[in-house]
Parts: structure tokens; C-alpha cells; sequence
């Protein structure tokens, strides 16, 4: 094997392992819009919260890190809560353009609060967890523990959904939410669950983000984006079909950023989207009808 | 005598920068008019339930082409601005037909557009070589300064106000246009219901391709004017989704449904960033934004028309009941 291709491999694991993360971030958005029918745009900006959060626990108060991301965790699920309560309650029966920029105003709101009460400068844990080497590459080990969380908070969320009462009328819900508050199910309470499950998963994205990248108010623009397309190729609303975008646009990112700068990266993975949607507009795992 | 008024405010505008020429309030009111142009773009689909966040992308695109076509090629904008112009037109039918085709509409449009400025945003960081990436680009100057007609660069402000005023009225003229044609129609019965209007003989992706390139047009415009004016352009100023979403806040603001709604929002938005800044200095930085935020949701739950749709609403109603 030459060295090209150690480079090449080391790449494609290091794809996978981001794909994990990716994976979860748009799981968060699309349960949300499955049941909600809503798409937070402020999404990644919650998580970016949810990143300063554990930087001032963990940082600052000193708090040990398994209780911190513990806290971190609520305290993001407690935002999406009154998101929810505050923002989105009010225009359920509003255009659904109007929901979608409703939040757009709520990034603007948390970027620049964000500004305001921390400023702009880079902040990390200052905490550099060691890199493996394996069989000649080099592998994070806050990327593989990202990776690992992120499929165990997959599973979770998984049978939630399938195994418990509260996910079946999570799942009803989403299939039809003019019959199920009918048949006894309180779409309300399921709206303020499905939004604090939500806001949890951001939480635990965030604590895991924090891991690998500083923290600044404008972090959320840097992963916002591709969640979005992620969860748009995948379908919005569709658990597995997130799941394999994510992956694919993993590898496109980490493999295109191999040749190139890691911004050509997220060039292919967007060329990449708008090539799909000629292809396959309904997203990746749409039933053909 | 409300027959008169446009008339009366235009000579008033054009006016203006002779009987009164302090550079500071003048440059706000050339930003102004220029911004007021791009809303006055992005709301021209924006009206018809085409919610594009792509719209900082096709500034990005006027802003970028037209300076770096006069840097590297010595292209005049006078060819280059038409040049950004296609460029962005190009683009926009590239994304949009697809998108179209496919009924591609709401959120998924919405986010599809979204990508777009995304990617536009990152093409310009990535290939910082030769736009400067993240710390902006300049035009270079003219033999060192001075006006030139050929490089559309002037050291004057009236001259430039004169400039954005007219190009701010084209822009209104393009939306009164709009406002009359059959495509109006033919988009409000789109955006009523896509299969209804195509079963009355209205060509959906046509119609819908026709506003778009009209709007990605004259928003890449607005850029290269932006360009021309700041003399500096960079990549958050310019492109990307703060700049697309900024444009949607100052529509809603203003009013998406009627012409001089944009204007409005941007004189708000523009005015109101002015303001804390002057009051607070470098404290305010953030605060502009956190109060748009908050307006912008509060405009959405309470207004969803804007100040002026639903002052020209209330004026409405008044009419009614007293008569």
C-alpha cells in the first residue's frame, strides 16, 4: 500500500467517523420536522449554545465533564422547549414559510446574543484528547467517541420511538395530525416532547462538537448548512435516509478536502446536493410512487 | 393631491444631494437605496410564496465577477457588471430549473436556496488566492483615485446617489411592471395551487423560472453596485446566508406585498443599525442583530404583512366602515 493510499484510507475512516456526528445532527432536525412539520433554521445555533454551555461548565465552573455534558444536555432540551413554547406554538396554524423564517429570526437572535454576552473570540475545553494510530493512520479519539455516542443516542432515539407508548404517538403523530389528537393523543404534549428530545439531541451534538472544534458565535453557520442538505437529500423527516446522507456527505467532504483545502470539501458536498436534486429530487431514500 | 405625491417625492429625491450634501447622512441614504434595491429584488418572487435563501449567493455573484473582472481581466464594469449579471442569471436558472421541474417548493425550495448561498459563500473562501477569502476584496482604484466614468468609480457622493436613486426607481418600475403582467397571475395562481393552475394552461416551471432569473438579476446587480459604492466587498457583507436572510428579515419588516415595502424595511433595518451604533459605538456590535432577531419573530406572529401592508390594511378597513 503506498502512502497515497494511507492518506486516502485515513480520509475515508476519518469520513465515516464524521459521518456519525453528521448522522445525529440532522436526526435532531428531522425528528423535528417529521413531527412538527417544522424546520429550525436556528437549529445548529441551539447546538452552538449548547458548545458554550459545556465551555463554561467545564472551563470556567469546573465542573466534571460526564455532568457537564449531563447539564448541557437538559439545558439545550429546556431551549428547545421554549423555542418551541415561545416561537413556534404561536404560528402552527401560519404558512409554513412563516414557521421556517420565525427561526431564521431566532438565529439572528442567538448569533448576536451570543456576540454580546461572550464575544467573538475562539474558545475550546482546552482539553486535547490523544490521536490513534492505526496500522500507520491517524484516528481521533474524540472523533471516535463522537461517532460511538452518536450511534448509542441513534439507538436510543430508535427504540424510544418504536418500543415505548409516548414514541408510537410521537410516530402517529407525524403520519397524520389532524386524526390522532381524535383518537386521544394530546398533540400539544407530544409537540413539547418531540421539541425537547430535539433540543436534547443538539445538546448532546454540542458536547460532542465541542470535543474537536473552538466555539464561537458563528460556529452554527459552519455545520448549519450541511445539516440542512443532509436532512433535504435524505428526505426531510426520514430517519434512514438522513442516516445514509450523512455518511455520504461525510466521505465527499473528508475525501474532497483530502485533494484540496477542506472548504472544496463542502463545495463538492453542495455541487453534490444540487446534483442529486436533479437526480433523485425527493431525496435519496423517497419511496417511488 | 395623492395623485401628485410620487411626483412631488421624486423631484424631492432627485433634489436632494444638491441643496444638501453632508457625506455622512448621504452615504446612509446610498446604502440605503441600494440595499432597498436588492430587497425590492429578492421580494419580487418572495411575493409569490418563492421563499429563496439563496439570494446572498447571487449578490455574492454581481459583487465578486464585477471585481474580479476589472482586476484581473481590466474589464470595465460596464462590461463586467453585465457580465456578473449573466453569471448570476446563469446560476439561478441552473438551481431553480431543477427545483422547479421537480415541484420542488416551501421548505425544501427554501433550503435548496439555501445550499446555494452556502456554496457560493464557500467558493469564495476557498478560493482565497485570488478573491482574498474571508478578509474581503477591493477593486483596484482607478490610476490611483478619482472618478472615471470607465471604471465606474466616483469620488463624489452625488454622484453616486444619483446613481443607486436610479437604479432604486428601475427597481420599483420592474415591480409595478410585474405587478400588471400576466405573470402575476399566472404566479398567484401558482402559489394558490400548482396543479390547479396547470390544469388552466399556466406553464408552472416557465413562470416560475421567468421571476426567478428576473429576481437572481437584479439582486446580482444590486452587488455590483455594491461593489462599485463600498469599494469593498467581503464575503459576510456580501454573500451567504446572513446576507440572504437579512433580506428576508427587511422584507417581512417592511411588507412583502406591496411595492414600497422593502424600501421601508430596509430604511428601518439600515436606520436602526445606524442608530445603535452611533449611540453605543463598538458596544452596540450584536445588538443590531439581536433586535432584528426579535423583531423579525415578533413581525411574523403579530404582522406577517409588514408595517406597510398592514398600515395599508387598517387604512382599508377605516374606508370601509365609514362609508
Amino acid at each position: 500500500m503506498g502512502i497515497f493510499d494511507i492518506y486516502l484510507l485515513e480520509a475515508v475512516i476519518n469520513g465515516f467517523l464524521l459521518g456519525g456526528v453528521l448522522a445525529l445532527l440532522s436526526l435532531g432536525l428531522n425528528l423535528i420536522f417529521g413531527v412538527i412539520d417544522v424546520v429550525w433554521i436556528c437549529y445548529a445555533e441551539l447546538i452552538m449554545l449548547g458548545m458554550y454551555g459545556m465551555y463554561f461548565l467545564y472551563t470556567v465552573y469546573r465542573v466534571p465533564i460526564g455532568l457537564a455534558a449531563a447539564l448541557c444536555i437538559v439545558l439545550v432540551g429546556v431551549l428547545g422547549l421554549v423555542l418551541h413554547v415561545l416561537v413556534i406554538a404561536p404560528l402552527l396554524g401560519a404558512a409554513p414559510i412563516n414557521q421556517l423564517l420565525a427561526t431564521g429570526g431566532v438565529l439572528f437572535f442567538l448569533q448576536s446574543a451570543a456576540t454580546v454576552l461572550f464575544g467573538i473570540e475562539f474558545k475550546n475545553l482546552g482539553l486535547r484528547l490523544p490521536v490513534l494510530k492505526v496500522a500507520g493512520m491517524f484516528v481521533s479519539y474524540s472523533r471516535l467517541l463522537a461517532f460511538g455516542a452518536a450511534l448509542i443516542a441513534m439507538v436510543l432515539v430508535y427504540l424510544l420511538l418504536t418500543r415505548t407508548y409516548t414514541g408510537t404517538a410521537i410516530r402517529a403523530i407525524a403520519q397524520d395530525r389532524q386524526i390522532m389528537p381524535l383518537m386521544g393523543v394530546d398533540s400539544r404534549r407530544i409537540y413539547l416532547i418531540t421539541s425537547g428530545l430535539g433540543g436534547a439531541l443538539a445538546g448532546l451534538a454540542a458536547c460532542l462538537l465541542v470535543l474537536q472544534y473552538d466555539v464561537h458565535p458563528f460556529v452554527g453557520l459552519t455545520f448549519g448548512p450541511i445539516t440542512f442538505l443532509i436532512c433535504v437529500l435524505g428526505s426531510l423527516g426520514n430517519f434512514a435516509g438522513g442516516f445514509v446522507a450523512a455518511f455520504v456527505f461525510a466521505e465527499i467532504i473528508s475525501v474532497g478536502g483530502l485533494y484540496l483545502d477542506l472548504e472544496w470539501g463542502y463545495v463538492f458536498a453542495f455541487a453534490f446536493f444540487i446534483v442529486m436534486m436533479f437526480v433523485r429530487p425527493e431525496g435519496l431514500m423517497a419511496r417511488r410512487s | 393631491m395623492t395623485l401628485y405625491l410620487p411626483w412631488v417625492g421624486a423631484a424631492a429625491l432627485l433634489a436632494l444631494p444638491f441643496v444638501y450634501h453632508q457625506p455622512y447622512p448621504l452615504h446612509i441614504l446610498i446604502i440605503i437605496l441600494i440595499w432597498s434595491f436588492a430587497y425590492t429584488s429578492w421580494s419580487i418572487m418572495g411575493r409569490f410564496g418563492l421563499v429563496s435563501l439563496g439570494h446572498g449567493g447571487f449578490m455574492g455573484v454581481g459583487a465578486y465577477v464585477t471585481a474580479l473582472a476589472w482586476n484581473y481581466g481590466h474589464v470595465s464594469p460596464w462590461i463586467g457588471v453585465p457580465l456578473a449579471v449573466v453569471a448570476a442569471a446563469a446560476l439561478a436558472a441552473v438551481v431553480a430549473y431543477p427545483c422547479f421541474r421537480f415541484r420542488i417548493t416551501g421548505h425544501y425550495f427554501a433550503l435548496v436556496t439555501l445550499a446555494l448561498s452556502g456554496i457560493v459563500l464557500q467558493v469564495i473562501t476557498a478560493t482565497r488566492d485570488y478573491t482574498g477569502g474571508s478578509l474581503g476584496y477591493t477593486p483596484e482604484r482607478y490610476r490611483g483615485g478619482g472618478s472615471s466614468l470607465w471604471a465606474l468609480q466616483f469620488s463624489d457622493k452625488t454622484t453616486w446617489y444619483l446613481i443607486a436613486l436610479a437604479v432604486w426607481a428601475g427597481g420599483l418600475y420592474v415591480w409595478s411592471r410585474v405587478d400588471r403582467s400576466m405573470l402575476r397571475y399566472a404566479l398567484e395562481a401558482i402559489s394558490e395551487d400548482e396543479d390547479a393552475a396547470a390544469a388552466t394552461g399556466v406553464h408552472v416551471t416557465a413562470e416560475k423560472l421567468k421571476i426567478t432569473v428576473l429576481s437572481a438579476t437584479m439582486t446580482a446587480l444590486a452587488g455590483a453596485l455594491y461593489c462599485q459604492y463600498q469599494m469593498f466587498i467581503s464575503p459576510d457583507t456580501v454573500s451567504g446566508i446572513s446576507v440572504s436572510l437579512q433580506m428576508v428579515f427587511a422584507v417581512v419588516v417592511g411588507g412583502i406585498y406591496v411595492s414600497l415595502g422593502p424600501t421601508i424595511g430596509a430604511v428601518i433595518t439600515i436606520l436602526l443599525a445606524e442608530v445603535l451604533r452611533v449611540w453605543f459605538g463598538t458596544r452596540a456590535v450584536g445588538w443590531d442583530n439581536i433586535v432584528y432577531g426579535v423583531l423579525l419573530v415578533l413581525f411574523i406572529i403579530f404582522l406577517p404583512k409588514g408595517i406597510v401592508g398592514s398600515l395599508t390594511d387598517l387604512r382599508r378597513r377605516a374606508g370601509w366602515t365609514s362609508s
